[in-house]
């Protein structure tokens, strides 16, 4: 089987900045894939331009077997990939639950008369979106907080919510920025086995992250980004060895 | 919400509070016409613009798209009525065909709002729709030549009551030895249109779609990256909004047998909107509050500053509406002091402006 992405040449610039250059990678199916760097690499960049928040400047995707050509942000939802943001963006003011059920959105169907005749149909869809909310909220272990608003959870939860919302869109890749950050060591720990248990249930996925214990001990391969470009790629403990990985961490987090 | 969670495990009760509201709704406008058919009338205009908040509600309570221009679909509907029933084309066709297609035309427009719009957002989206009202306005007002559309500023009078077969909504009546006045026919049917538009508008909140609009509302990127269309779904809430407007000014025309561009000026939609805020932005119950109170208020002052200040002084020293407009200036500085999100605010506004 090809693997489910395929990245080739991305590049991106910001007007004087090359915050993507020549970036090419690939995600095999069912394995967590690390991307890290140290501030201001182009890890973030590197997700808006898969999602489509930004166009490339060169380069191409392939994902799962067809080249992903996105005009818009929400066809990337539909193609089977989800993300969270590294600036937590949940809907603050929806209730926790609502907040899984919108991430349905991509998968239902009902329209706006759907919606105002409630037939049959909209309602059986409308329980089946309830009910996988509640499923998802109880998978990353939130089951108790489905009615809480959003902005009204800890700071962990709203983390782990964001990556409830991501599931329900049933996606192949789940793309992660920095899910542990500001998260204590306990908190780390439940999502170091939810992130597990996530691609033992067949979703890959792609972690940015900074913690470094997480990263080694958790990602199956790892690329490191430096202004822009990838300097190295391999097994957790290949990259930790790495020389040039070294160098653009200055021995920093890795020492 | 305690009252309605106690009301929802208690069905007796629940049964009881409806039949004594719908009785207490049946008997309204014989009580009201008591005081005279004014007051029938004036509640009539009431549900009018409580069917036009609803409509706004759509677009600024749920999606967050600030519209200052709501008043131009209230305003198309009731031309699409005019036009098509009365002497101005000599055409009469039938209400139930002719609110539909105003509901249509009126949907047309918030569409052709909002296609442009799409990208801005706050204040930029309120200037845009600001101009967009006043162009409509304007429209009504020229399109007498050089083939005359609208009739200009004269507006267009005789236009057909609603009517089903040999039954018209117009004129008194009498059935079952009681005496059915025109505006109390209306009044009856307004209530309906009313009903029908809550129940539509409390199953959009709590829909697939009404969840998009509320995840728009709430933050766009991380909708989109959610697969929401969000050009196709605030498309949705203008046209749905639009529609709301554009049966409301159907009806309006219906009701009042005249129309004219004065009624769909800048203030108009300035009072919808403050109807929604002051309300409870996104509240359904609270933007109906709003709208009743905004509606019936000044018709209060209207009916006592006046005979108050001749028994006071003799004469009359500051005109009703003076009084009207400074009143309402004060309500609602009174209510940013006070209770900024609105007299009966939704669960989300209340939380977001404490937080703040
Ligand atoms: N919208 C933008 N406009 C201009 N420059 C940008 C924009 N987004 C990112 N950049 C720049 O691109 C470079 C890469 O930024 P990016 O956010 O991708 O880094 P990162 O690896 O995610 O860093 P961090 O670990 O701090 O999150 C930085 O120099 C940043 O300033
Ligand atoms: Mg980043």
């Amino acid at each position: 089987m090809s693997a489910l992405l395929e990245a080739t040449n991305i590049n991106k610039r910001f007007g004087g900045i090359e915050a993507l250059s020549a970036v090419s990678m690939r995600i095999e199916r069912a394995e967590i894939y690390g991307l890290i760097g140290p501030n201001g690499a182009g890890k973030t960049t590197f997700f808006n331009v898969l999602t489509g928040v930004y166009r490339a400047d060169g380069g191409a995707f392939t994902f799962d077997g067809t080249a992903l050509n996105v005009k818009a942000p929400h066809e990337v939802a539909a193609a089977g990939i989800a993300r969270t943001f590294q600036n937590i963006r949940l809907f603050a003011n929806m209730s926790a639950l609502e907040n899984v059920m919108v991430g349905r959105h991509v998968r239902t169907h009902a329209g706006i008369f759907g919606a105002i005749l409630r037939g049959a149909g909209t309602r059986a869809e409308e329980r089946a979106i309830h009910e996988r909310a509640r499923v998802l909220l109880d998978y990353v272990g939130l089951a108790a907080r489905g009615n809480a608003l959003a902005h009204s959870l800890p700071y962990g939860d709203q983390r782990r919510l964001e990556i409830a919302r991501a599931l329900a869109t049933a996606p192949k890749l789940l793309a992660l920025d920095e899910p542990a950050a500001g998260m204590n060591a306990t908190e780390t720990a439940t999502l170091r086995t939810l992130l597990e248990r996530i691609r033992d249930d067949g979703t890959t996925i792609l972690l940015i992250e900074h913690d470094m214990k997480l990263v080694m001990g958790l990602c199956d391969r790892i690329a490191v980004l430096d202004y822009g470009r990838k300097i190295a790629e391999g097994a957790p403990a290949a990259v930790r060895n790495d020389a040039a990985v070294i160098e653009a961490y200055l021995g920093g987090e890795l020492a | 919400m305690n009252i309605s969670d106690k009301l929802k495990s208690n069905p007796a009760a629940l049964w009881s509070a409806v039949v004594l509201i719908a009785c207490a709704l049946v008997a309204l406008p014989f009580v009201l016409a008591m005081a005279g058919t004014t007051w029938v009338r004036v509640t009539n205009l009431a549900i009018l613009f409580t069917l036009l908040a609803l409509g706004l509600n759509i677009v600024v309570g749920f999606a967050g798209l600030l519209d200052l221009g709501y008043i131009a679909f209230y305003g198309v509907g009731a031309y699409t009525y005019a036009l098509l029933a009365s002497p101005q084309f000599n055409l009469h066709l039938p209400f139930w065909i002719i609110l539909p297609i105003g509901a249509l035309t009126a949907c047309v427009f918030g569409v052709l709002l909002g296609a442009p719009t799409l990208k801005l957002r706050g204040d930029y989206l309120a200037i845009v729709t600001l101009g967009f009202g006043e162009i409509v306005r304007i429209f009504f007002n020229n399109l007498s030549q050089p083939v005359n559309i609208t009739n200009g500023p004269q507006g267009i009078s005789r236009i057909d009551p609603i009517s089903i077969g040999n039954f018209s909504f117009n004129g008194s009546e009498v059935i079952l030895g009681i005496n059915f006045s025109g505006p109390v026919k209306y009044y009856y049917l307004l209530l309906l249109v009313l009903i029908a538009v809550i129940v539509i508008n409390l199953r959009l909140e709590d829909s697939r779609i009404g969840r998009a609009w509320q995840a728009i509302r709430e933050d766009e990127i991380a909708a989109a990256a959610m697969g929401i269309n969000t050009t196709r779904i605030k498309l949705l809430a203008f046209a749905m909004g639009a529609s709301f407007g554009g049966v409301a000014g159907g009806m309006f025309a219906a009701m009042q047998g005249f129309i004219s561009p004065d009624s769909f000026v800048l203030v108009e939609s300035v009072m919808v909107l403050s109807m929604v805020v002051l309300g409870g932005m996104g509240n359904i119950w609270g933007v109906i509050v709003g709208a009743l109170l905004l509606s019936f208020v000044p018709e209060l002052l209207r009916h006592t500053v006046d005979p108050l200040q001749r028994s006071l002084f003799g004469r009359l020293i500051v005109e009703p509406e003076v009084v009207r407009m400074l009143l309402f200036g004060l309500a609602l500085m009174l209510m940013m002091l006070f209770r900024p999100a609105g007299l009966w605010p939704s669960k989300v506004r209340r939380r977001e402006l404490a937080e703040k």
